[in-house]
């Protein structure tokens, strides 16, 4: 696939490697001879690099249609130019295994780049250029195209993200998920708690008329009541405050969460409690109002069984809503489905779609921030069984026979071929982790040296120790900014080997760093946020938008959760699949175990003489 | 020489005559013995099988009586003087060994060496 006068090119620069004469500073005369080298090589490629970058891309795409790349990966996230990373770029197993996140075509081309960035730059200069990629973006979830590549290539190819100046998908669909989550979402959101604000005010409201209602209409014929109406009174003033309190908790406050479908038992409840009320009024309507009924001790009495029975809904509506989900009837295993991530949890007896709710809950504190520059094994391993092989069809006219047997023959082949892939992968993985571990202890003691250089100030010392030596007094942004400095670079080379350079951007750091100063954190407790991924949570910033989830499954959403459901919750780029399993049920016997029943022997190995 | 619960033990042996040493008031015969119903099975470094409980024997003094009659490292002791030593405590058998008005003890030990010469003298 390669052109073979490239190849020489990068054996040599691995021997130069290998040689042991650190890249930092090697004699000038081989860099100068290999980067001439490199200009030379340039010309005939690009006269027809794109030609050859678009057959590549070609293949490339065959490659991952043929391994059925995940549905809306819009464009191959593409490590940025690093043109600090001037240490053994080459080191390992290979030259493939050194950079096979992307395709071969974009290693060409940073390659090219380096060298023409190498002319630049003068190679032993140290200075630390910190860029901070863009803003991140409001929706750290989805699909980043936004690595800004400062050495943007001079040939374009079909599967390309951004430019600097142009739009891309990504922007799109950024622009176009704001707009969806905008105003209808909050109107929908407050429509449910209205509806029940209105019906609760209505049915607060109707015993307190039943009450008024006479004395306002009739009040000379009515019979005075004594002692037992006042107790009525009191207890009817208890029974609605807490009518009222519990109407607010369980029905008004606004949701956190939007169901595609009505909440079955809400709307179950209200319609229960329009009926009653409705059905207490045409009593009332029909035996008080019309006869004009002059007991008015009953009158009372009717009012306060309405509020009785309301109470009794309110218990119901409290079981239903909030008590019955809490005792666990099923496991929930959910699964990733880009990176594999999964967690089981324990939830009792719920419709699938308030499941949902609750299970994002847990996904947003639980799951490793979704990285899409993590994904799994990349296309040049992949790649090789599809390719390589040719079928010639020998008069045969039905073509569509033609072509699942042609791809059935090519699979056999590709199988019975003997492949090493596997060893590719193993070394890649090795070399992968060895390059992480270097960084991260580079990253540990430029820290911990960073540290070391401010001391929290005491109250009762002085300022100034000495005439000589006066010592600023900062604040903690400035002791962050001050100390940010010697440990930039290593944290900058970190993050990129790690890929999680667009989580974190230097304004944040710099915040987080002042945040631990403040609180007197070690190190370690300062670096805890970027050596591990986080969970989503991590990464969220503060907005009202809420993020829209789809729910996908094959039953109604508002039916019970059942044994053997499977339902899954997809977002632009990724989904979680969810599988219901029971709860085994448990036998739990029982041993009653003496405490004067342990007791011990020694074994017994003795030799006698004889 | 593993043995079957219920069923007669089957073993080649071989007979060894040790004649007893006197050593001031003690008659001595030159080696130790390890093992026995009450001991733990496990720790024996002679038996193949780690469950068996019989008694082995575990050293033989050099130039002793013992190993001048053909005693080795290792053998297990089947019979003493008629006395049955595959079902004994320890106890039981060093009382059988050291008897005070013996003079000559005639040992059945096995091991696995024999089993194998017999077999190849079979073939």
């Amino acid at each position: 696939m390669f052109p073979p006068f490239v190849k020489p090119l990068h054996k040599k620069l691995r021997t130069f490697e290998k040689k042991g004469l650190s890249s930092r500073s090697p004699p000038a005369s081989k860099i100068d001879s290999l980067r001439s080298k490199v200009e030379l090589l340039r010309l005939p490629l690009a006269l027809s690099s794109k030609s050859i970058s678009h057959r590549k891309s070609q293949l490339g795409g065959a490659g991952e249609r043929g391994t059925g790349g995940g549905g809306a990966h819009r464009g191959k996230p593409r490590p940025p130019a690093s043109d600090m990373d001037n240490e053994s770029q080459y080191s390992g197993y290979s030259y493939k295994s050194s950079h096979s996140r992307s395709s071969r075509k974009h290693r060409d081309r940073r390659d090219r780049h380096r060298s023409k960035s190498r002319d630049g730059s003068s190679r032993g200069d140290k200075s630390v250029t910190i860029q901070a990629p863009g803003e991140p973006l409001l929706d750290t979830e989805s699909t980043r195209g936004d690595d800004r590549d400062d050495n943007w290539g001079e040939t374009t190819t079909v599967q390309t993200g951004t430019s600097e100046h142009s739009v891309s998908n990504e922007d799109l669909t950024r622009v176009s998920k704001e707009l969806e989550e905008s105003s209808p979402l909050e109107c929908r959101r407050f429509l449910g708690p209205a509806l029940g604000a209105v019906l609760g005010l209505f049915a607060l409201v109707t015993p307190l008329a039943f009450l008024a209602l006479p004395q306002l209409l009739w009040r000379e014929s009515l019979e005075p009541c004594g002692t037992p109406c006042e107790g009525l009174y009191v207890s009817l003033a208890f029974k609605l405050l807490v009518l009222l309190i519990s109407t607010w908790a369980l029905f008004l406050r606004p949701p956190r969460a939007t169901l595609p479908r009505f909440y079955v038992f809400r709307c179950l409840l209200l319609a229960l409690v329009f009926l009653f009320v409705a059905s207490y009024w045409l009593f009332y309507g029909v035996r008080v109002l019309e006869p004009r009924e002059r007991d008015y001790r009953g009158i009372v009495g009717y009012a306060a069984s309405l509020v009785d029975a309301l109470l009794f809904i309110q218990y119901l509506a409290l079981v239903l809503l909030e008590v019955r989900h809490l005792q666990p009837a099923f496991c929930l295993k959910m699964v990733r489905t880009t990176d594999g991530a999964s967690r089981f949890y324990n939830v009792g007896h719920l419709s699938i779609q308030r499941a949902a709710v609750w299970v994002l809950d847990q996904y947003y504190s639980d799951f490793p921030v979704y990285n899409p520059a993590l994904l799994n094994l990349p296309k040049s391993i992949l790649s090789k069984k599809i390719s390589g092989f040719k079928v010639y069809t020998l008069g045969e006219e039905n073509s569509t026979n033609n072509s699942t047997g042609q791809s059935r023959a090519m699979i056999a082949a590709a199988a019975r071929r003997r492949d090493n892939s596997h060893n590719e992968y193993y070394y890649e993985e090795a070399e992968m982790e060895r390059r992480v571990r270097k960084r991260k202890a580079r990253l540990v003691v430029a820290v911990e040296e960073a540290f070391t250089h401010i001391k929290r100030l005491q109250d009762d010392e002085p300022a100034a120790s000495s005439p000589k030596h006066p010592r600023e007094v900062m604040d903690p942004r400035e002791a962050a900014q001050a100390i940010f400095a010697p440990m930039a670079r290593a944290m900058q080379k970190y993050l990129r080997t790690t890929r999680q350079q667009p989580y974190h951007s230097m304004e944040s750091i710099i915040n987080h760093l002042q945040f631990c100063i403040t609180h007197n954190m070690t190190p370690m407790a300062f670096l805890e946020r970027y050596l591990s991924p986080g969970p989503t949570m991590q990464y969220q910033r503060e907005n009202g938008r809420g993020r829209q989830w789809t729910l996908v499954s094959e039953e109604p959403v508002t039916s019970a959760l059942r044994p053997g459901l499977v339902f899954s919750l997809r977002r632009l780029d990724f989904s979680l699949v969810v599988t219901v399993t029971p709860l085994p049920f448990l036998h739990l016997g029982e041993e009653f175990i003496d405490p004067k029943s342990h007791k011990f022997v020694m074994r017994l190995q003795s030799e006698t003489s004889v | 020489m593993s043995f079957i619960p219920g069923q007669p033990v089957t073993a080649v042996v071989q007979r060894i005559e040790i004649r007893k040493l006197r050593q001031g008031e003690h008659l001595i015969l030159g080696f130790s013995i390890g093992g026995g119903i009450d001991q733990d099975p496990g720790q024996n470094p002679f038996s193949e099988d780690k469950s068996d409980k019989g008694i082995y024997v575990t050293r033989v003094t050099p130039e002793g009586p013992a190993e001048v009659a053909g005693l080795m490292m290792g053998d297990k002791v089947m019979q003493v003087n008629g006395w049955d030593m595959t079902m004994v405590t320890h106890d039981q058998a060093r009382k059988r060994l050291t008897k005070k008005n013996e003079d000559v003890v005639r040992l059945l030990v096995t091991r696995k060496s024999l089993e194998q010469a017999v077999r190849h003298s079979m073939m």
